[in-house]
């Protein structure tokens, strides 16, 4: 089983400094791609490779990349934006690339850069995450130190000045568009679009934004192929994914796995099968914003593609399992909670709706509900949900809410007929 | 007014973007780093410094959870609610912290020593329950560990 991304991480947690990633063949791809090869080619290599957005989306790298003009002349100023923010709960798989493999990121970012033609990147990093910002200031401070960024990197006449910029919190921050106004020192809140960023990004100028997995993807593709990427997954979508699993698991962690691995086979081989005295009721695949699945679908592949017919996303990858001995509806009432709060309040049924649902979530959760709330949440469900919005925000947040009421509903029912929560004592 | 020192770091921030209001979180990160917290004269300060007006600045202020415009006390206890961390029960470490220093949520101690709020999610959702004080995280918390770790922070 191959592992790029994660194969010379060390398990102790440490830092893979310059020194030991450049012994392990690390940055020779850019001497091929920035002497050897056209940005068109790289280009038409990655779109070959079938790499979906690793952030949760899973738009092709590729075609995003394409729809940067090409003329540079007419164009000159283009930016490159690793999105790092990663805040939504229960997701956690970014951190272990940022923290631990630094310049396999670096390297993925010059190479994507080039492709695009940008000669400047921003990392917007998650506020949190403290470790990974020394880590990267370091691994950028050897990286302009060995020739590897700056001007003419390598004599190859590219140049490209990296920064890291780190958060100071708000979810929002991850949805792109919202991520350009707070890098330009702006309120994070959601842009219209069209026009997409590639147009118009960044202080108005062409830019992509891509996870940090989709970006720590790309050395390996231009060094490997895309024929060897696709061949590494278990599905036609090319390449690995990295997991986790969080809750009441024996061994909660990350791994990186084929894409498309069964999600039984990560819970049970990789995170040790549910903790003594728990029984596994469902999971949302991918993050807060994903839709349950439950005991009976757990054999589903995780792809982009297998999540869908069973009306779910693969959204991060990072898989939060439900237990026997958690309340549903105060699980869902959690994330509709962070979900209330982290609204930017820009457009009215997130900023209205979203605290209404919270709001019903807890009565009924604290045995005040009434039968008529479950009619409510469903109506939320549809008026918060695609259509009704500015962004994605809501709707993401109607996901859970909405899987929820159907595979948990006598849940529901009995805490509003016996007026308290079962699983209080 | 803000200290040399404040602005050669703001300054310093201008030079990586092509006009100085990018740098306006930027620079209330910095002054609050310096001062814990931002107070108005601090929103008219950076204002002036970024050729901005202050209602843009106390906007971005406003708007971002870890930039604070109310005074906090000299530590500061992020304790996390999200998901992963309400299965593993965040709520007994909450509890154990707000009746050693007998404050709830959004409350400093009388002597300044700590405030303590909550936050959704901080990434360590494979080692829950899981806070942070100040820069530090803490995971895989124990109820027995948790006086141990606030009396490094004096």
């Amino acid at each position: 089983m191959e592992k790029p991304l994660t194969k010379h991480i060390k398990p102790d947690g440490s830092q893979l400094d310059l020194k030991n990633y450049v012994s392990e063949g690390g940055y020779a791809v850019l001497n091929k791609v920035l002497k050897k090869m056209s940005p068109a080619d790289v280009i038409k290599e990655i779109k070959e490779s079938n790499l979906l957005g690793r952030g949760g989306a899973g738009f092709p790298a590729g075609v995003k990349w394409s729809y940067i003009p090409s003329d540079k002349e007419s164009e000159p100023s283009r930016y490159l934006v690793c999105n790092a923010d990663e805040m939504e709960p229960g997701s956690f798989k970014d951190r272990l690339l940022l923290e631990q493999h630094p310049h396999q990121l670096v390297a993925g970012m010059i190479l994507s850069a080039y492709a695009i033609q940008a000669d400047k990147a921003y990392i917007f990093l998650r506020w949190a995450y403290k470790k990974s910002e020394s880590v990267l200031r370091k691994a950028i401070g050897e990286a302009y130190d060995a020739g590897y960024l700056g001007k003419n990197i390598l004599n190859s006449g590219f140049d490209l000045d990296l920064y890291v910029h780190t958060s100071a919190g708000r979810y929002i921050c991850g949805e792109e568009t919202a991520l350009l106004n707070s890098l330009e020192g702006k309120r994070a809140i959601p842009r219209d679009k069209p026009p997409y960023p590639a147009i118009s990004g960044l202080f108005g100028k062409p830019t992509v934004v891509n996870n940090v997995e989709t970006l720590s993807n790309i050395p390996h593709i231009l060094e490997n192929g895309s024929e060897w990427f696709k061949s590494i997954s278990l599905t036609g979508e090319g390449g690995t994914k990295i997991y986790g699993v969080c809750g009441r698991v024996k061994n909660p962690g990350l791994w990186e796995l084929p894409l498309g691995t069964p999600m039984r086979e990560i819970i049970e081989d990789y995170a040790g099968g549910m903790s003594n005295g728990y029984k596994l009721r469902g999971a949302l695949p991918g993050g807060a914003s994903t839709d349950f699945i439950v005991e009976s679908q757990v054999d589903v592949a995780m792809d982009f593609a297998s999540l869908v017919p069973l009306n779910s996303r693969l959204g991060t990858g990072t898989i939060i399992v439900l237990d026997d001995k958690t309340c549903p509806v105060a699980f869902i009432h959690n994330l509709i909670k962070f979900f209330a709060l982290e609204s930017c309040g820009w457009c009215t049924p997130c900023r209205e709706g979203l605290p209404w649902v919270e709001k019903i979530l807890r009565s009924i959760e604290d045995g005040n509900g009434r039968e008529r709330d479950i009619g409510i949440l469903k109506f939320h469900t549809v008026y918060c949900g695609p259509g009704h919005t500015f962004c994605a925000h809501a709707p993401g947040a109607m996901e859970p809410l909405q899987s929820g009421l159907k595979y948990f509903h006598d849940d529901f029912v009995r805490h509003i007929n016996e007026k308290h929560c079962p699983w209080r004592s | 007014m803000l200290t040399e020192e404040e602005k050669e770091e703001i300054l310093e921030e201008v030079k990586h973007y092509p006009f100085p209001s990018v740098a306006c979180l930027d620079a209330l990160k910095i002054v609050q780093k310096y001062r814990g917290w931002i107070n108005d004269e601090s929103v008219r300060d950076i204002a002036g410094l970024l050729s901005i007006s202050p209602e843009q600045v106390d906007s971005v202020a406003t708007f971002y959870s870890r930039i604070y415009r109310k005074e906090v006390g000299r530590h500061v206890i992020l304790v996390c609610d999200g998901i992963s961390c309400m299965i593993l029960g965040y709520d007994r470490v909450y509890n154990h912290i707000s009746g050693r220093l007998g404050i709830c949520f959004g409350e400093t101690t009388p002597d300044k020593r700590f405030t303590l709020l909550p936050v959704s999610c901080l990434g360590d959702c494979d080692h829950s329950p899981a806070m942070m004080i100040d820069n530090d995280h803490y995971n895989n918390l124990k109820i027995e560990n948790i006086d141990h770790i606030l009396a490094k922070y004096i």
